[in-house]
């Protein structure tokens, strides 16, 4: 017997004595999540419908592999073979690691998926399942003190994801001046990206958060300032980009198969 | 305006004990101390209930309340619906002294595992200067009442009673925290130590004791993840320890 029924401890046989609803949360989040990392393994290994008429999916940006059409990439730069041991190999399979890494790293993240997937704990004060808890101090777990790696990953990919945006400002004949529904959700969806990663915890802490004397430093001092900010809204940031990201890939992907026209407002 | 209300209140000690039914009269304006006070009073005269300044500062009347870390003389009666019982527990981080009096010690043997500021060897007394940003996030910190509220819902002690040798906890991050951003300390290893002896990679940032911090200190995100950062600079970053090395930084 270990935890809250410790012999030395108040003997109460309930796991938690809460009267609220401590599960809605933890279970909304993983009704949330699963259904992403649902969707998003479909369309990784769907290896279609990401690109149409200079609108390109953020799942699939910057397509670097020969599957690639041509217009998808940026500078000719493809250069991943289009199969592996004889297999095809999405676009999407080759960049997803990267922002799936920042995410699975992140430390908003970490919370939600620890309560809402492993348990632990589902919510304050509730006992969670496990007989042994060793945190983030073995493998895999350990990995997670990457997340600043992958932030330097999700900061290229937010710059790629930006010229993607501003590409979408060009018409089906490839001139500048047009602007679809598709370059707003593309617009949309990359500013959110910068915003959930300027709020990231590792950011506040490379942009000033590491410094002992802020007096020495005043202009990191302000954009630290600045960044915990932004950093009270990082969970919802988190979540709006996600979502942001999400819908960016259904609506080209229902533009690109033909489901969905792309309502010009200008071209 | 007096209503009667039904609490649940855990009596017994490290050997046994039980929830017990107690009704009792509650005014406006009280909270949940104030009617304990009155079972004590009138009820169970010999209910061991920790108090002491019922003003939410001195940290000394922690308990669960529905389930829920609290301060009990901060815990309003009119947060409750009407006719809802009210349960009331010992923390259950820590063993049972006595109905709802905890033992806390846990806290002090950590506390005391702490290394203490370090002042400059080339400043005397009184020669200490510091500008208030270098000063005013470790501020924050020293709002802390020692309530052990974050102690006792952190699941890492929680629920796993052979941690509490290896882990000291999030009030204990928040005061590394103070230190190692202290512009004056010159403590080398808090970071190091932070990750290899008092366990701060073991909490996983689930933000329970932000959740049930009094003082509203954000414990998380303010001190734990900026520290884990710092244990990162020097752990596992090979960037920043080949830059520590080149450039003599702070390692």
């Amino acid at each position: 017997m270990s935890g809250v029924f410790s012999p030395s401890r108040a003997q109460i046989k309930e796991r938690t004595l809460r009267t609220d609803k401590w599960w809605l949360q933890p279970l909304a989040t993983f009704g949330v999540l699963f259904s992403f990392v649902i969707y998003a393994t479909f369309r990784a290994f769907e290896g279609d419908y990401y690109y149409k008429d200079h609108l390109i999916s953020p799942f699939y940006s910057p397509c670097l592999s020969e599957a690639c059409v041509d217009e998808a990439v940026i500078g000719g730069f493809a250069p991943i073979s289009a199969q592996i041991f004889n297999f095809p190999l999405s676009p999407a399979l080759i960049i997803l690691i990267f922002p799936l890494g920042f995410r699975m790293t992140c430390y908003y993240y970490r919370k939600a998926y620890y309560r809402a997937f492993w348990m632990s704990p589902p919510a304050c004060a509730v006992a969670e399942p496990h007989k042994k808890y060793t945190g983030e101090t073995r493998q895999p777990l350990i990995l997670q003190n990457a997340h600043r790696w992958f932030f330097y990953a999700g900061l290229i990919f937010n710059v790629i994801l930006t010229y993607d945006a501003i590409i979408s400002f060009k018409n089906k004949d490839g001139e500048w001046g047009a602007m679809s529904v598709g370059s707003l959700v593309l617009v949309f969806s990359a500013a959110m990206l910068w915003m959930y990663s300027l709020s990231c915890h590792t950011c506040r802490h490379t942009i000033g958060g590491r410094l002992k004397h802020f007096s020495k430093h005043p202009i990191r001092y302000k954009a630290w300032t600045t960044i915990s900010r932004l950093n009270h809204s990082h969970a919802l940031f988190a979540w709006i980009s996600l979502f942001a990201v999400a819908f960016a890939d259904i609506y080209v992907r229902q533009v690109a198969s033909g489901a969905w026209t792309n309502f010009y407002f200008f071209e | 305006m007096a209503r009667k209300v039904n609490l649940r209140i855990w009596r017994g000690d490290s050997n046994s004990g039980a929830l017990q039914n107690v009704e009792v009269e509650a005014n406006e304006g009280e909270v949940v101390l104030d009617v304990i006070h009155r079972v004590q009073a009138t009820q169970m005269g010999d209910l061991a209930v920790r108090w002491n300044c019922k003003a939410g500062k001195c940290g000394s009347c922690s308990m669960e309340i529905n389930g829920k870390p609290r301060l009990a003389c901060m815990t309003r009666m009119s947060s409750f619906e009407e006719g809802e019982e009210i349960t009331v527990t010992p923390l259950r981080a820590f063993p049972v002294i006595k109905d709802l009096v905890a033992d806390v010690s846990f806290n002090y043997k950590k506390a005391m595992e702490i290394p203490a500021y370090e002042h400059p060897a080339d400043l005397g007394p009184g020669e200490a200067r510091m500008e208030q940003i270098d000063v005013e996030r470790s501020q924050e910190f020293r709002k802390c009442i020692e309530c052990f509220l974050c102690q006792d819902t952190c699941h890492v002690i929680r629920d796993h009673e052979e941690n509490k040798k290896s882990f000291a906890g999030p009030r204990f991050f928040i005061r590394i925290a103070e230190l190692d951003m202290h512009p004056l300390d010159m403590l080398k290893n808090r970071k190091r130590t932070a990750q290899e002896e008092h366990g701060l990679g073991m909490c996983n940032i689930t933000k329970c004791c932000t959740e049930v911090c009094p003082e509203h200190i954000r414990i998380t995100d303010n001190a734990i993840i900026p520290m884990k950062e710092r244990v990162v600079d020097v752990k596992y970053d090979p960037a920043r320890w080949l830059g520590s090395k080149i450039r003599r930084r702070e390692g």
